[in-house]
């Protein structure tokens, strides 16, 4: 079969394509119909509130988990019949850690290079880059129930980069690393996407992550309520963001509404408002009685406001409604007061 | 030419770097795998002395304590062997039951722990991994049963290196077809809160039921059915002719069942159960 080497015919003229794929547990869908292609050689990006049915999906595209409905091919070959073929060229990082806490670091990385047929060269050749990459040089020969949960997530990310797949699925790679970690890692993963123009699809919590992609998919309850570019996302939001502060925002937000008509919400920064175009609406605010203006910020829309536009939650839900929370309790008034 | 044009020609090479030179061919891959696998379950076993202590203590209480509470009791046999001697054999089958099984349902621990899906994702065959998970626990319930096995002059039985061999042999065998029948009970299980139903349910039963601990040839005949259903019995009982000469052998409606029988019995089962857990980690749900 020498006509059909690979580098003579292209493999596949999609890296990922998604037809109607629905998955229920019982009588719940959690993933409801969803439809999408991604291209060799993107970065793409799956958004979503938790529970939204991402790392469902994934397990769909990864063959872990048959679909209700529907189909999908990775690298060219369908997820249910063509099972091999898809998990050869594929990697993934899953969403919770997935190592042998017996096994020491090093041992975690070799069981893998085996289990995807690596030769001892190849290995010698990846390995100590990646690595070093994740900053574990010191720590491979440790066993990994001695490592931080940082240092757990690190090796997962070497360890899925190290066979080199043409797909790589990353489920919320890099959550709990430190800031300057994660750049370390996004840099290093961008570098390797170049060279071996891997195919990437990312779910992520971190806006400043889910801007490095392509193209953005944003989901919810199951299904795909929009997809394009960061910037055409960005821009159909169609409103800026106006935060002021006064001495009264109850007050202010009153008489906004009412002088304004437009329906202002506190947050931890201050009363927001979301507006079409910020410039011209902030002399409006100042020449409206009854608001006192202590600062104003006008903000263009951001990722953060797109998915709140499409899915009606704030993306880093969990977290920032906490810290709303403690910031809104007495103590922390009574101290902004002082 | 287009970046997708572009990347997906580099992706192509790429591909045909891995399939063709790159990677491993199919059946040193699949070979590797199973050794990786095996090394695996050694290294766990090595690195958490508790399980190799508390895996011994158990066989241990019932030789030491047991067999010799008893042996006034129980006097010697028509053989003139000690109720400890004769207990020995089963003592060491009952310490690869304990191990194999244990050994299997690791599985659902690694299931809860993720490490599972990390084997399932990878292109590698099922048997491999079945083949693998197999032979590694079989390899660490013979290594207890032989750690036992040492004892053996202490409590006064003597063995000739032929009989030592086939014993370990045995012990071999038994441990293999346990362990792939621990495997089809673990991918039935979901969390490992289950362990403890399959020591009261499986273990136990299959212990009490197996001639280990007393001579299965005068039972009323509902014990006399159920320890002849339970397949541990005719791993005890070939386990105690090889070490034991001369000693009774189990019978089946008063025929007595030859060495040669016993081993096909288990390795029948121990092919059937592998065949069972291949079958049951291709299933994706
Ligand atoms: N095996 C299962 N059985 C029953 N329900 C499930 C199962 N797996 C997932 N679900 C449900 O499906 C929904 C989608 O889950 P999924 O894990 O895909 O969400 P997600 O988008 O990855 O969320 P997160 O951001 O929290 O990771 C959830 O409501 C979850 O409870
Ligand atoms: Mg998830």
């Amino acid at each position: 079969m020498w006509h059909l080497r690979r580098w003579s015919v292209p493999a596949y003229s999609k890296a990922i394509e998604v037809d109607g794929l629905v998955r229920r547990f019982g009588d719940f869908t959690a993933v409801d119909g969803i439809s999408f292609d991604v291209e060799p050689g993107e970065f793409f990006g799956f958004l979503g509130p938790n529970g939204a049915g991402k790392t469902t999906s994934i397990s769909i595209l990864c063959t872990l988990l048959n679909p209700t409905a529907g189909s999908a091919r990775v690298a060219g070959h369908d997820v249910v019949t063509e099972r091999d073929a898809v998990r050869s060229s594929i990697g993934l990082v899953f969403q919770e850690i997935t190592l042998d806490d017996y096994l020491t670091g090093e041992e975690n990385l070799r069981f893998h290079a085996v289990l995807y047929g690596l030769r001892k060269e190849q290995v010698q050749e990846r390995m100590p880059p990646l690595i070093e990459m994740v900053g574990l040089s010191d720590w491979v020969d440790k066993q990994v129930r001695f490592y931080s949960g940082g240092m757990q997530r690190r090796l997962e990310i070497a360890r899925g980069l190290l066979h080199a797949p043409r797909v790589l699925f990353l489920d919320e790679p890099t959550i709990g690393l430190d800031p300057q970690t994660r750049t370390h890692i996004w840099d290093y993963i961008e570098d390797l996407r170049h060279r071996e123009s891997t195919t990437m699809f990312l779910t992520t919590h971190y806006m400043d992550e889910a801007e490095r992609c392509d193209r953005i998919a944003i989901i919810d309850r199951g299904r795909v309520v929009a997809i394009d570019t960061p910037d055409n996302l960005k821009a159909s939001v169609g409103t800026d963001t106006v935060t002021i502060t006064t001495d009264d925002e109850e007050a202010a937000r009153v008489a906004i509404a009412r002088e304004l008509d437009v329906e202002g919400e506190h947050c931890s920064s201050g009363l927001r408002l979301r507006v079409p175009e910020g410039e011209k609406f902030v002399p409006r605010l100042f020449d409206t009685p009854g608001v006192g203006v202590q600062s104003v910020s006008v903000r263009r829309p951001s990722l953060d406001d797109v998915f709140i536009k499409y899915t009606g939650r704030d993306i880093r839900d969990a977290e920032s409604d906490s810290v709303d929370q403690f910031k809104s309790s007495g103590m922390v008034q009574a101290f902004r007061k002082r | 030419m287009t970046t997708a044009e572009a990347a997906d020609t580099a992706g192509a090479t790429a591909a045909s770097a891995a399939s063709s030179s790159g990677r491993d061919g199919r059946f040193v891959h699949n070979a590797r795998t199973v050794y990786m696998v095996w090394y695996r379950e050694i290294i766990r076993f090595l690195r958490s002395p508790a399980r190799i202590v508390s895996g011994l203590a158990q066989p241990i209480l019932f030789l030491v304590v047991l067999g010799a509470g008893l042996n006034p009791l129980v006097g010697d046999s028509s053989e003139g062997v000690t109720y400890q001697e004769f207990i020995f054999p089963g003592v060491l089958a009952m310490s690869v039951l304990f191990s194999s099984l244990f050994s299997a349902i690791s599985i659902v621990w690694d299931r809860e722990f993720g490490f599972l899906r990390e084997m399932l994702v990878a292109p590698v065959s099922r048997t491999g991994l079945v083949l693998g998970k197999a032979a590694g626990g079989g390899t660490v319930a013979v290594m207890q049963g032989v750690i036992l096995l040492v004892l053996a002059p202490f409590i006064g039985v003597s063995l000739d290196a032929f009989q030592v061999l086939g014993v370990f042999a045995l012990l071999l065998l038994l441990a293999f077809a346990l362990v792939a029948f621990g495997i089809v009970l673990a991918s039935r299980m979901q969390r490992m809160e289950s362990f403890q139903m399959v020591m009261a349910l499986v273990v136990n039963p299959m212990l009490f039921l197996s001639g280990a601990l007393f001579p299965l040839n005068d039972l009323p005949t509902w014990l006399a059915f159920l320890t002849r259903l339970n397949p541990a019995t005719y791993g005890v009982d070939a386990i105690r002719r090889v070490m034991i000469p001369g000693a009774p052998a189990v019978t089946i409606f008063g025929w007595p069942v030859p060495i040669w029988l016993d081993v096909v019995i288990i390795f029948t089962m121990g092919v059937a159960m592998l065949a069972m857990s291949v079958r049951s980690f291709r299933k994706v749900d």
